[in-house]
């Protein structure tokens, strides 16, 4: 495509925009931002200024998705001891992430990016938005992916999964179901929710879990699964704050997608009030990598070596409520207590996701459109 | 022609403003689905609009659309005349806390409705959760502000004598309303209707969270196909398609909106007491805010809750960020960074659409004189109808190298904010330029006042008050915007819609209270602006 022609005439605009912008709140909101200034004004002054760089410098960008989050303190650490400043752009959801890396190939939006799972890896990496790199850390090769390894690297891993209100089926003296095909079974009835596949990429998760069991014969436990009067809702919010019965208000049902951690999420008298049924896990991945045409490749390098330090690895579980996958990160008490991992999670391979997702979707919109 | 020619050179500014804005980065998005390998490929394009998929998702739009609207401007008729003829006590409250729905986060007021029509929900035995009528509530709860603020602004200032006149004359108030109101507010109920079609056209988030993603509409189904799917061509396919249909209502609108003489008498507003005989039209108007009061009223209940009793914990907490670092900056630092946004959002809205409204309302010579302006009104609405999905990316990829390489700038947010609210001040004011009489500018003209003299003297002492109105307005759209703003805002400048959005978004005890009160401070936030604009006793307002 070629808009020259429109940009040179749209040029003298341009001018006049960056001329009226010159009094604009925007500019000197973000220039000496309150944001930022106000958090340095908290911490200790030593700590911010006292790490002279290490001869790098300038400025790092991370695009990542919106819900990336580390606590402060380390941020200030990295930038302290490496020199860089670091600038986090989190926006929309992973499958935005992944649209945005693609179509910015050639002219990145960043330096590094993070939080490229295992269901999108195969787009932007197909679209040449990734360039080689090998990390300081070799990260164990259990979450490697088989094609892109040399280019994403992995930076942690969680589990979606079904999860039960053990405490409300205590009070039902019902036994909980155990398996994907037990959610079919009558004795659940009504009783389950899940986010749908199109919408949500924790529905989607648990949409893969299905096909990952059931092959091509997924439209009929779904359909089995939607006769049984299970609830397909927006986004993995509505589910769990809207429904569940243990975190909705007037949640009437007590089967939820949610994750592998988060029964860690509800502990309360010494013990998790919610389980999540180790049988039922799909498990992601989310990577990180350095975009190829970077401005500021070493940089980009350093922020993904400091994503796999034992520090912000053990920081992971608190902040985005996914485990670390360098094993000598730590992990809190409650999560080794309550967050139990699935052993052998369902798996799909990426490019067959890649490959058939389009054909899913609109199939699994079909089915529960019915 | 010569005559055509100064107009477009008048012309020049905003449209420029809009292309680069707009017209670039939507054709160059559509262009990466046109383009196939570098070949232009535009059959295959077409051939996506052949789907039955895409068929039901078009007609269902059009229909819970049309519906919504539909129902927005039959409930909001009662209000308008309500609140802005009657002399109601705390009317001016009113009028403010009707906007509120216009600007809460969809995630939220969806979450609210749900409490209210879900299972074990007060509301569950109606059934509608999950269902098409659902999603048109959801519609019409967010836009009837539009149709009580806009037709309400323009029924205050019309002067009631020929309606006197036709009772003194025998006629029945129904007849009185069909004959004499109704017509003269024609052009702001058609003008608000087009509005409210066009965002329930392009309502993503209630439609999605109310229709529990059965129901597909146009503009969800262009952001499951760009980011989960990544089928770009069959998204610029629907783009095109969404284009088409947008552009098709802006012309039936327009031609709708005409009337023969559009100078209008306007007096200033002096409400009458209340009559038995509006007690039909009070009814109506108790039942639409009572149900209006309710999904807030279960928002603001909900803020309150602590654990299992009741105080202010969470908003305390907003200053803070969050259970489990849910937050970079706080909410109350949010807040500041929405309020600093909007004010460049609405002067940058201001300053485009007073210069629009100013070019399409001067009186046209000849047939061609009066196309070129009606299709630049027609082409600033335009915004409001197209996919944020399609502009989003489309700024990404467009506004990406110098001498444009605005994708980074602080200010992309304010401005895609301000082309949101564009459309709705251009609505407010042209109605009120096209009222004045040319031959006072005339008048003035020949008494030797220069052109600015004239605008200063003439045009400013009538707009400079609906212009307040409108700035109103469009500082309330900036406040709420979400769908433009979550994907441009950046990380360390959120602001208050995307932090309530990230707040729900993260588990831990009390993010979900937080994100609520948070939503209660944005909507009290936008009450008291709204206040403020009212305080400023705009006698003579425009209309949408």
């Amino acid at each position: 495509m070629n808009h020259a022609s429109v940009r040179a005439a749209a040029t003298h605009v341009t001018v006049a925009l960056a001329a009226l912008s010159l009094a604009a709140c925007s500019l000197t909101g973000s220039g000496s931002g309150s944001g930022t200034e106000g958090d340095r004004g908290t911490e200790p002054t030593g700590e911010a200024e006292s790490g002279a760089g290490t001869g790098a410098g300038g400025t790092v960008v991370l695009a990542t998705h919106e819900s990336f989050a580390l606590p402060r303190k380390l941020i200030r650490q990295f930038e302290a001891e490496s020199g860089y400043d670091l600038e986090v752009r989190a926006s929309g959801d992973a499958g935005t992430l992944a649209t945005k890396l693609s179509l910015t190939a050639d002219n990145p939006v960043a330096d590094a990016a993070f939080g490229i799972d295992n269901t999108f890896a195969s787009r932007p990496l197909g679209e040449g938005a990734f360039a080689v790199f090998t990390p300081s850390v070799t990260p164990p090769t259990s979450y490697v992916l088989d094609d892109g390894a040399d280019r994403l690297v992995p930076i942690d891993t969680a589990s979606v999964c079904v999860n039960v209100d053990s405490a409300w089926f205590d009070a039902e003296e019902l036994e909980p179901p155990q398996t994907l095909a037990d959610l079919a079974d009558p004795a659940y009835r009504d009783l389950f929710v899940t986010p749908g596949a199109s919408t949500s990429s924790v529905g989607m998760a648990f949409f893969l879990a299905t096909v990952a069991e059931y092959g091509d014969e997924w439209p009929s436990y779904w359909t089995d699964l939607l006769d049984n009067g299970a609830e397909v809702v927006d986004g993995w919010e509505d589910a769990y704050y809207g429904d569940f019965t243990s975190t909705a208000k007037n949640g009437t049902r007590p089967i939820v997608v949610s994750y592998d951690s988060s029964p860690a999420f509800t502990v309360g008298g010494g013990g998790s009030t919610t389980a999540a049924l180790l049988d039922t896990c799909f498990r992601q991945v989310e990577y990180a990598g350095v975009l190829e045409g970077a401005d500021n490749p070493a940089g980009a390098e350093a922020v993904i070596d400091w994503m796999l330090s034992d520090e912000v690895q053990s920081a992971l579980p608190e902040s985005m409520y996914v485990f670390p996958v360098v094993e000598t990160a730590s992990i809190p008490k409650d999560w080794a207590e309550f967050a139990i991992r699935p052993e052998t999670p369902y798996e799909v391979a990426p490019d067959e996701i890649a490959a058939n997702r389009e054909k899913w979707l609109t199939e699994w919109t079909d089915v529960i459109s019915r | 022609m010569r005559r055509v020619a100064a107009l477009l050179a008048l012309a020049l500014g905003p449209v420029l403003v809009l292309g680069v804005l707009f017209v670039l980065p939507v054709t160059g998005m559509v262009a990466q689905g046109f383009w196939i390998d570098g070949r232009f490929a535009p059959g295959e394009v077409l051939d996506v609009l052949a789907r039955p998929r895409v068929h039901r998702i078009a007609w269902f739009t059009v229909w819970s659309s049309g519906v919504a609207t539909l129902v927005a401007v039959l409930l909001g008729l009662p209000v308008a005349h309500a609140l802005h003829r009657l002399r109601l006590p705390g009317r001016s409250i009113l009028r403010a806390a009707v906007l509120v729905p216009f600007v809460l986060p969809t995630v939220v007021v969806g979450v609210a409705f749900r409490t209210l029509l879900g299972e074990g929900g007060p509301l569950d035995f109606l059934g509608l959760d999950g269902t098409p009528i659902a999603i048109v509530c959801g519609l019409v709860f967010f836009n009837i502000a539009v149709v009580v603020r806009a037709v309400g602004s323009a029924w205050e200032s019309l002067d009631p004598r020929p309606g006197e006149a036709a009772a003194a004359l025998g006629a029945t108030p129904v007849q009185v309303l069909r004959t004499v109101t109704l017509p003269a507010l024609r052009p702001a109920i058609v003008g608000a209707a087009s509005v409210v079609f066009l965002f329930c056209a392009t309502a993503f988030g209630i439609v999605l969270t109310l229709g529990g993603v059965r129901y597909g509409t146009i503009e969800t189904e262009i952001y499951l196909l760009t980011t989960t799917v990544f089928d770009l061509r069959a998204a610029a396919a629907l783009s095109v398609l969404q284009i088409v249909v947008v552009v098709g209502l802006l012309a039936l609108s327009a031609r709708l909106r005409q009337v023969p003489d559009p100078t209008v008498q306007r007096v200033v507003a002096r409400p009458r007491a209340v009559r038995r005989s509006d007690g039909p039209v009070l009814a109506a108007t108790a039942f639409v805010l009572v149900a209006v009061a309710l999904p807030i009223l279960a928002l603001v209940a909900g803020s309150f809750e602590v654990g299992e009793g009741w105080g202010l914990g969470n908003y305390r907490a907003l200053t803070s960020y969050g259970d489990n670092q849910a937050l970079l900056v706080p909410v109350t630092a949010a807040l500041a960074t929405s309020l600093r946004t909007a004010v460049d959002a609405t002067w940058m809205a201001l300053l485009v659409g007073l210069l629009v409204a100013a070019i399409v309302t001067r009186r046209s010579h000849g047939v061609a004189e009066r196309r070129v302006r009606s299709v630049l009104d027609g082409f600033f609405m335009l915004p409001l109808g197209v996919s944020a999905v399609t502009l989003g990316f489309g700024f990404l990829i467009t506004l990406d190298r110098p001498p444009l390489d605005l994708r980074d700038s602080p200010l992309l947010v304010p401005m895609a904010q301000a082309l949101v609210a564009l459309p709705l001040v251009v609505r407010t004011l042209i109605p009120v330029l096209a009222g004045i009489d040319d031959r006072q500018r005339q008048a003035a003209a020949s008494l030797g006042a220069s052109p600015a003299r004239t605008l200063l003297t003439v045009d400013l002492p009538v707009v400079w008050k609906p212009m307040l109105a409108a700035g109103g307005f469009a500082f309330a759209v900036s406040l709420g915007e979400f769908g433009a703003t979550s994907f441009l805002a950046r990380d360390d400048n959120p602001t208050l819609p995307v932090v309530i959005y990230r707040l729900i978004g993260h588990p831990g005890e009390m993010n979900y209270g937080m994100a609520l009160a948070a939503s209660v401070v944005l909507a009290a936030t936008t009450a008291c602006v709204m206040l403020a604009v009212e305080r400023l006793r705009v006698p003579s307002l425009g209309a949408l």
